[in-house]
Order: C-alpha cells, then structure tokens, then sequence
C-alpha cells in the first residue's frame, strides 16, 4: 500500500524535520517496514552533503565482522574521497553504519558516486546542495529519532512509509530514492509501474545507472535525465503519464520545486492542501491534520493532474 | 399470482436459487408493516442528543460510542474533533440523526441503513459504500469512490468529488454539487447520479442502467453511455432533488445532460428476476 506525503513553504525554511515525522507517523499504518525522508536544507556554496551507508541495519546482528567491516569500508571510502580531493567540512554517524558527510567538492558527482559505490558494501543515498536523504527500517518516530531529524530545517520535504511487497525490507529497498548521480532530486512513490524494465533498459543504454531494483527509483532517473536536458519539471511529469504505464502517484522534489503527477487512472490517493504559505500533500488527510489540527479545505487531484510548486 | 417466494420466473424455470435476504423473505412484505426495520434496531429518541469527543479516540472506541448512546436511547449524535480519521460512522442500521462537526477521512459512513448525517467538512475515499437508506450530506469535498456500490439513500456532495464516483452503483441517488472525476458512474447498474458541474473522462463506462444527469461539460463518454432526451419528469425530479439540498443553479436544470445505458444486456434485461433486479 505505501504511504507518501510532502510539504513546502513557500516564504522560507522551518522546522521540516518535526512536521515530516509527524505526517508520516500518521501514515504508519499504510506501510509499517521502513520509513523515508529527502528534505532540503540550506544549501552552501561549493558544498554537499552526502548521505551513504555501509551495511545495512541487519547485518548488525550477524558476527562481530561486520563491525570490523564497517570500520574498513568507511576507510576505503575516506580514501576515495581523499583520492578525489574531496574536502570533508563535517562528519556525522547517527548509526554505526550511516554517514553524513558535509564536503566541499569541485568535481564530477557522477566520478565521485562511482568510486564510492565501488567500495564494497557501500551505498550512497544521497548527494546534493540541499538534499539531504534519510531512510531506515521502523517508522518515522524511529527513524527520526535516530537520526535526530526532529529539529531539521528547510524548505520542503518528501517522506515516505514503505509496506513491502515486491522486495526486501532493508535501507537499499526502502524509500524515498534519489536520482543516482544527479544532484537534490529525489522521489517517493505509491503504485506500481509496468513497464519499468522496458524503460530502465532504454534508460541504462543511455549510461543511467540504478542502485536498485525497485520501480519508484526509475522516476527519479527519469525526471532528472529529461531535467539535464532542460525539460522543465512539468514538463516531465506530464510526459511521464503518458510514457509510463502502470497506477501510480508520485511526488518528486528539486532543489527548489515540489512536484506531482498522478497517472491516468487515478487508482492512487493524494490528498492536497494549498494555503498562501504552505502546500502539504499526502496519500490520506491524516498526515496533514498531524501538522495542522484545526478544519482545512482539502482536495483530491484528478487523474493525469500534474502540479509544481516551488520553494 | 405468485407469492413473492415463488416468482413467476422460478415457476417458469428461468432460475433455480432461492432469493433469500430480508428485504425479499423475511421483513419487507406488505402484511408485516413493522418489519421494515431490522428486529435488532433501537428504539431512539431524535430529541436525545449526545456528543463525542474523537480527539484522543480511535475510530473502533467512536463507533462503539455512537452503538451505546444508541442503545440508551439517543437519536441525535454529534461528533466533534473527527480529525479526518477513517472509517467513522459506519454500519449503523438506525434511524437516527448524526452530525460529523469536521471531516472524514477514508471509508466514512459505509454499509448504513437509515440514518442521516451532515458532515460540516469534507471526506476521504470511499464515502458512503453500500449504503443502503438514509441520507449523507457532505458540505465540502469527498474523495474517489464516493458512493461506491449505493443501494439506496441520498448521498449529496455539495463541493466536487474524486475519480470513480458511484462506481458499481447500484440504487439511489448520488449528488454532486461541484465536479466529479474520470469513470464516474462505472459498471452503474441502477440509482440516479446527478452532478451539478463538469464530469471527467470515462462517464458511465460499461453501465447498464440507471441515469446520470451533469450539469456541466462532459469530458468524454465511456463504452455503452449514450446522450438522452431530458424529459418533463426528469426536470420536475431534478429541480426538487436540487431545491431540497440547496443545489439548484439558478438557470434551472434544462442545461443538463442526460446520460443512460446504450446497450441492453440480455442476461441482465430478460433473464434475471424482476425481484432480483429491484433489489440491486
């Protein structure tokens, strides 16, 4: 089923952290396996944060090796970073085997998202100006406090709140994913895409790389392949309903833009809140009453509806 | 002629299962008045109001609230603080008044049977399933869905709806104060669906029954929906339906169109018990 919701001010940063916990511990019950959250912080000149993990949550429990492991494989990818003349401003381990990195770089982040990944058991969720990509099994309390998002500070956000159903419940298979190499995009989710081979095929031809099996990470690659070559993000959502098939709902976010489209059928929910300041989405009205109590005028977009706002 | 378990169709052999339900059998006959109520309802009093707090309950504690004031007695039953939270107010099969003072969220007011509830807000997927009687009100907008499978009642939503509005509708009479969205009115069987604004694409896909009347453009038609003559007895319904939910658009109801099955089933027309069908 999936749970997805996504919030942007459009008059400057908040707390994102908090209401994103809150609108997604409200959806726990659409998918109580793992929890995701891409939200867009202060972006500083020159700098990236990166989000990458190297093992994942159960491979804690299986020996004392893996936490040898885990100290050699974030050697390996200092090394890499060193290697590249990545500068790291400022680290951070919220879990043994999480790393956020604040780093000045210069170069390729598609040269930098390689080597790392080479690294065995290494995996990167993210990199951007802004975006900053966290996702773990549990719900969104679980998550959050872990890795101390309650206080989280940005413009806009995405999250969401995974049932698995057609792969493993781990942190490569939870949501939300991010556009590997690309920079501040990220996506989440609800549905199911049909022809996600036959397009992530076409898409691997043309040199895209995907980090994992699942459907919703082909949006993410899709939109930002039709963004490098200048496609504008509306423009990309209305042609993705009718290139790729399947039910689906989606929300997608840049660096500073909040996207959504919903497919032709409609077959799955979104529930959406405009106000002056403020523009909450999620699949069921709970999730933003979580953040705004009081009586709201909602609606539900139509089928083949596409939406941006921007930050 | 024959009783009413023993159609003229079982005589004639057109089909060999019992109808059962108590609608048909038990209940709804003409010489057993008083039995067009479940034996189990209650013995309400509309002037016995009560109020619920849903703050800090979840939807199971509400429900089971709203079933013990009834058991005492009150027919009037008012919920604050809804909070959008799912399946609220559903399966009761009463006469009674409830008033939602907020919103709904997914699955509200399904499976009723008698009641008429006014909800101040909007509601989620799904409002009013299966309803059988009775009346719902929506002041605002409702989800996808919105009385799916309808077999009786009124069910009026005076902002605009989602997709698959009165999807497998099956009886009664859905209105729509706004807009609906795409495969309104799919695989319709019965009932009348009125919407006072625009329709997506897809209306009426597959029906083959009932009538739907949109006030507004048609985006396109689905397979077996075709156009139809509005007729004196058409407008006269439509303008009481409207005038009694404050609906009516002050140009009168002659702007609407009138959409029906185009295409008779055989099965359905001529093959299936007049009795079944009435209860559909």
């Amino acid at each position: 089923m999936c749970g997805i919701a996504g919030l942007i001010y459009r008059d400057g940063a908040r707390n994102i952290g908090a209401e994103m916990t809150a609108m997604l511990q409200a959806l726990k019950h659409r998918g109580p396996d793992s929890t995701g959250f891409a939200m867009y912080g202060a972006p500083g000149p020159n700098e990236y944060i990166m989000r990458f993990k190297v093992a994942e949550k159960e491979d804690l429990g299986g020996g004392t090796k893996i936490h040898r492991a885990i100290v050699e494989r974030k050697a390996a990818v200092d090394a890499v970073l060193k290697e590249l003349g990545v500068t790291v401003l400022e680290l951070a381990e919220p879990t043994e085997y999480a790393n956020r990195y604040r780093i000045s770089y210069d170069g390729d982040l598609k040269t930098l998202a390689d080597q790392i990944e080479e690294v065995e058991g290494a995996e990167i969720l993210s990199i951007g100006n802004a975006l900053e990509l966290i996702k773990d099994l549990g719900d969104a309390a679980d998550v959050s406090g872990t890795y101390s998002l309650g206080g989280f500070t940005g413009t806009h956000g995405i999250g969401h709140t995974r049932m698995a159903t057609e792969s493993d419940v781990d942190i490569r298979s939870a949501h939300p994913y991010w556009a590997y190499p690309y920079n501040d995009i990220a996506v989440v989710h609800n549905g199911q895409i049909t022809n996600y081979w036959l397009m992530r095929r076409q898409l691997e031809r043309e040199g895209q790389r995907f980090v994992s099996d699942c459907d919703s990470e082909l949006l993410a690659v899709y939109t930002a392949v039709n963004l490098e070559k200048g496609v504008t993000l509306e423009d990309s959502l209305r042609r993705s309903i009718d290139e790729i098939d399947g039910v689906f709902t989606y929300l997608i976010t840049t660096g500073n833009e909040l996207g959504m489209a919903k497919d032709t059928m409609a077959a799955k929910p979104m529930v959406l809140y405009e106000a002056d300041d403020l523009v909450a989405l999620a699949s069921e009205e709970v999730a933003i009453r979580a953040i705004i109590p009081h009586e709201i005028d909602t609606t539900d977009p139509y089928d083949e509806e596409v939406r941006v706002w921007q930050a | 002629m024959a009783g009413v378990g023993e159609s003229v169709s079982t005589q004639m052999g057109m089909h060999t299962e019992p109808l059962t339900g108590r609608d048909i059998k038990t209940k709804f006959t003409l010489e057993n008045e008083g039995g067009f109520g479940y034996h189990f309802a209650r013995d309400v009093d509309f002037n016995r109001r009560a109020e619920i707090d849903c703050a800090d309950l979840e939807p199971t504690e509400i429900n089971g609230k709203i079933r013990d004031l009834m058991d005492s007695g009150h027919g009037s039953i008012v919920l604050r603080n809804p909070g959008a939270k799912h399946s609220l107010v559903v399966g009761i099969l009463n006469r009674m008044n409830i008033i939602v003072d907020g919103s709904l969220g997914y699955f509200g007011c399904g499976l009723l049977d008698g009641p008429t509830v006014r909800i101040s807000g909007r509601v989620g997927w799904s409002f009013g399933e299966n309803m059988m009687a009775g009346v719902c009100v929506v002041e605002k907008n409702a989800g996808s869905t919105f009385g799916a499978a309808l077999r009786g009642g009124d069910l009026v939503c005076k902002g605009s709806v989602g997709s698959r509005t009165g999807i497998d509708q099956k009886g009664g009479t859905i209105v729509v104060g706004g807009d609906t969205g795409a495969f309104s009115g799919f695989m319709m069987q019965r009932g009348r669906m009125v919407v006072c604004g625009n329709a997506g694409k897809n209306l009426g896909d597959s029906m083959y029954d009932g009538t739907i009347f949109i006030g507004g453009e048609i985006q396109d038609l689905g397979v077996d929906a075709v156009p139809a003559d509005l007729t004196d007895l058409d407008r006269a319904w439509l303008t009481r339906k409207l005038t009694m939910y404050e609906l009516l658009p002050g140009k009168g109801v002659d702007h609407f169109t009138k959409i029906v099955a185009g295409k008779q089933l055989w099965s359905y027309d001529n093959l299936e018990p007049t009795e079944k069908k009435l209860v559909l």
